[in-house]
């Protein structure tokens, strides 16, 4: 069988973006599993010394393309790289990152190497799978698993026959572990002398306004979530206060986001980011699907909803029945009482 | 020479208000249960498509859909709105078409409409959220694209500046043509029906519509022909049936699970003092809040 490669995005700031080293992580593990080697491609400009932030991530191979052309990321120069090193290497799994990138290009690389693509998978195993028409098995294939429908089922996809099997998952959802501090791999520098015509550059980019990531709900231990319950600005206030009070961040459903109440980043959900703190308080979310798949495996989850039918009341550890006006202070009372 | 626009719409089963009825027993959708409408970012797009249209000289909106006889109605709505002409591919041989296949498709219908300068699509359909198939399909057309755009910020003859929305910030991009463009959700809404455009095109039909009526209408459509909007089978668009529907789509669905939540043991409370004290207490015994 062949390797796992996982594309690498680059940030502004230069380092390798989290949702990579979180697919590394993965796939290493699904590396380990198979019993092949994990890949790793970084396309981008001023890349030296980059491999000591993949290597630590059981990384074997590194193939890296270093070109003042090639950063900020645009799309021709990118895919035709990928689509090369690809046709040559025939990795047995592509890993990229469900964001503006990673959606970006992987539909152009499936497209060329006519294989099968699933975007924002929430969860990828191996497994096998048995084709009864065509009485045929297929071992230890990539189960793909995603959201579908609005989130209204959750499908597990597979690309019985086509390779690379690809996949797209957003940042958060996978772990980021580093595998050893140690762990020593091989670089490959990717050829460019000749690759390139002048239509790979057709886009050019003229602006940019990149902002450093301000809002950092995805690693808070604490999240004080809104949803359209809330009601007003002025009550999200009170969750801010409260948040602010625990050392977390504000979150909230699409519904509080379209209603005008939160910005946009603060968004958690299948359409906005997926996050696992140690405590979750959803005040006045109802509690659909795509918002529950982006915050079920909180550890701890608090419900404050005047709806004690609330579909999120389920999947809480503590329903309180009641509205967050009048929740909400007597928390910040009790807390500022008895907090050391 | 005019400059030619191809917008590429869906319709689609609307995913964000679904009722109870809506999944059967049995786990699958229940598609009847959903109404059909107009793919949102493919208003976007729609929007985007009639703005070049406003700012070039002598330019035409086309819509391509694909999907089954009724998805006609995208196409008419387009042209309420400002489209001029539209494309229906529909064959039963393209069900089961994963987003491969569906792009080998379209970009064969786009390919008999060339030559074209512009592609314009929605960044992702409702139903599947997948964002594919535009990217799939100006690859396999060998042309250019920029994804997530948001803004139409110039165009001239030979080339087009456009804003693009990305996760932290904005980009402004130029390209020239032919480019493939998809829209994002937070680009401009797209305008409402006009009355005159209304009265204009309400008769538009396929074939297959026509053949449904009950009058013989056929002078009327001899005398408009913007009247007529055509269907594009498989043969039409000169596809290969293998590289279509389930043989043509690599990748295949294995399971399919209704969402359920799992229950857990949950502790019912109300607002008194009391009980608030109690659970806060126990969060901050148990460490997590400190």
């Amino acid at each position: 069988m062949n390797n796992i490669f996982v594309y690498c995005e680059i940030t502004e700031e230069g380092y390798v973006a989290d949702v990579s080293l979180e697919l590394l992580t993965k796939g290493r593990s699904l590396a380990d599993e198979l019993n092949v080697k994990l890949e790793a491609v970084v396309i981008g400009a001023n890349l030296k010394g980059i491999e000591k932030e993949i290597f630590p991530y059981g990384v074997d191979f590194i193939h890296i393309a270093d070109d003042k052309k090639l950063f900020p990321y645009t799309t021709g120069p990118h895919a035709k790289l990928l689509i090369k090193l690809f046709k040559e290497q025939k990795p047995e799994i592509v890993l990229f990152g469900a964001s503006s990138i990673g959606r970006d290009i992987g539909p152009r690389i499936a497209s060329a190497l006519k294989c099968g693509l699933t975007a924002d998978c929430t969860s990828l195993i191996i497994g096998n799978h048995e084709d009864k028409k065509q009485k045929k098995v297929y071992k230890n294939l990539l189960y793909q698993i995603r959201p579908a429908f609005g989130g209204n089922i959750i499908a597990t996809i597979i690309n019985p026959e086509t390779r690379p099997q690809i996949a797209t998952v957003r940042e958060g959802v996978m772990k980021k572990e580093i595998k050893s501090a140690d762990y020593k791999g091989e670089i490959f520098p990717i050829d460019l002398n000749n690759v390139f015509d002048e239509l790979d550059f057709a886009v050019q980019i003229i602006d940019r306004h990149i902002e450093k990531q301000k809002v950092n709900i995805k690693n808070s231990q604490i999240i004080v979530s809104g949803g359209y319950g809330v009601g007003s600005k002025e009550n999200f206030q009170l969750l801010t206060d409260l948040a602010d009070l625990l050392g977390g961040e504000v979150g909230a459903s699409r519904a509080a986001v379209d209603a005008g109440f939160v910005p946009h980043e603060r968004q958690i959900g299948q359409t906005g980011v997926t996050v696992r703190p140690k405590l979750y308080i959803a005040c006045g979310i109802s509690g659909a699907v795509q918002h529950s798949a982006g915050m079920d495996e909180s550890s701890k989850i608090i419900s404050i909803n005047t709806d004690p039918q609330a579909p999120i009341n389920q999947i809480a550890d503590y329903t309180i029945t009641g509205s967050v006006e009048e929740v909400i202070p007597k928390m910040i009372k009790y807390y500022k009482e008895n907090s050391k | 020479m005019s400059f030619k626009i191809i917008v590429l719409a869906k319709q689609v089963p609307d995913t964000r208000n679904v009722g109870k009825d809506a999944m059967k027993a049995d786990g699958t959708v229940n598609r009847a249960a959903l109404p059909a409408i107009y793919n949102p970012e493919d208003l976007n797009a729609l929007e985007f498509a009639l703005r070049v249209k406003d700012k070039m000289k002598d330019a035409e909106v086309i819509v391509l859909t694909m999907g089954p006889f009724r998805a006609a109605e995208i196409i008419r709505e387009s042209m309420y709105r400002g489209a001029d002409r539209g494309f229906l591919i529909t064959d039963r041989k393209f069900a089961g078409s994963d987003t491969l296949a569906t792009s080998y498709a379209i970009s064969l219908a786009v390919k008999k409409l060339a030559p074209f300068d512009l592609l314009v699509a929605g960044r992702q359909a409702i139903d599947g959220d997948t964002a594919q198939v535009g990217p799939q399909t100006a690859e396999k057309l060998g042309i250019p694209q920029v994804t997530y755009a948001e803004e139409l910020v110039d165009i001239t003859s030979k080339d087009i500046t456009i804003k693009r929305r990305l996760e932290r910030g904005v980009e402004t991009v130029k390209a020239a043509f032919p480019l493939a463009v998809t829209v994002h959700g937070s680009a401009a809404d797209c305008r409402p029906r006009k009355a005159k455009r209304l009265m204009k095109y309400k008769h538009a039909k396929t074939v297959t519509e026509l053949q449904n009526e009950t009058k013989d209408y056929t002078h009327l459509y001899n005398e408009r022909p913007y009247l007529n909007i055509e269907e594009w089978t498989v043969d039409d668009i000169n596809a290969d049936v293998e590289a279509l529907g389930l043989s043509g789509s690599p990748t295949k669905v294995k399971a399919i699970q209704n969402v359920v939540f799992q229950s857990k043991d949950s502790k019912v409370l109300g607002t008194s003092d009391e009980e608030i004290n109690d659970l806060m207490k126990e969060l901050l015994d148990s460490h997590i809040i400190g």
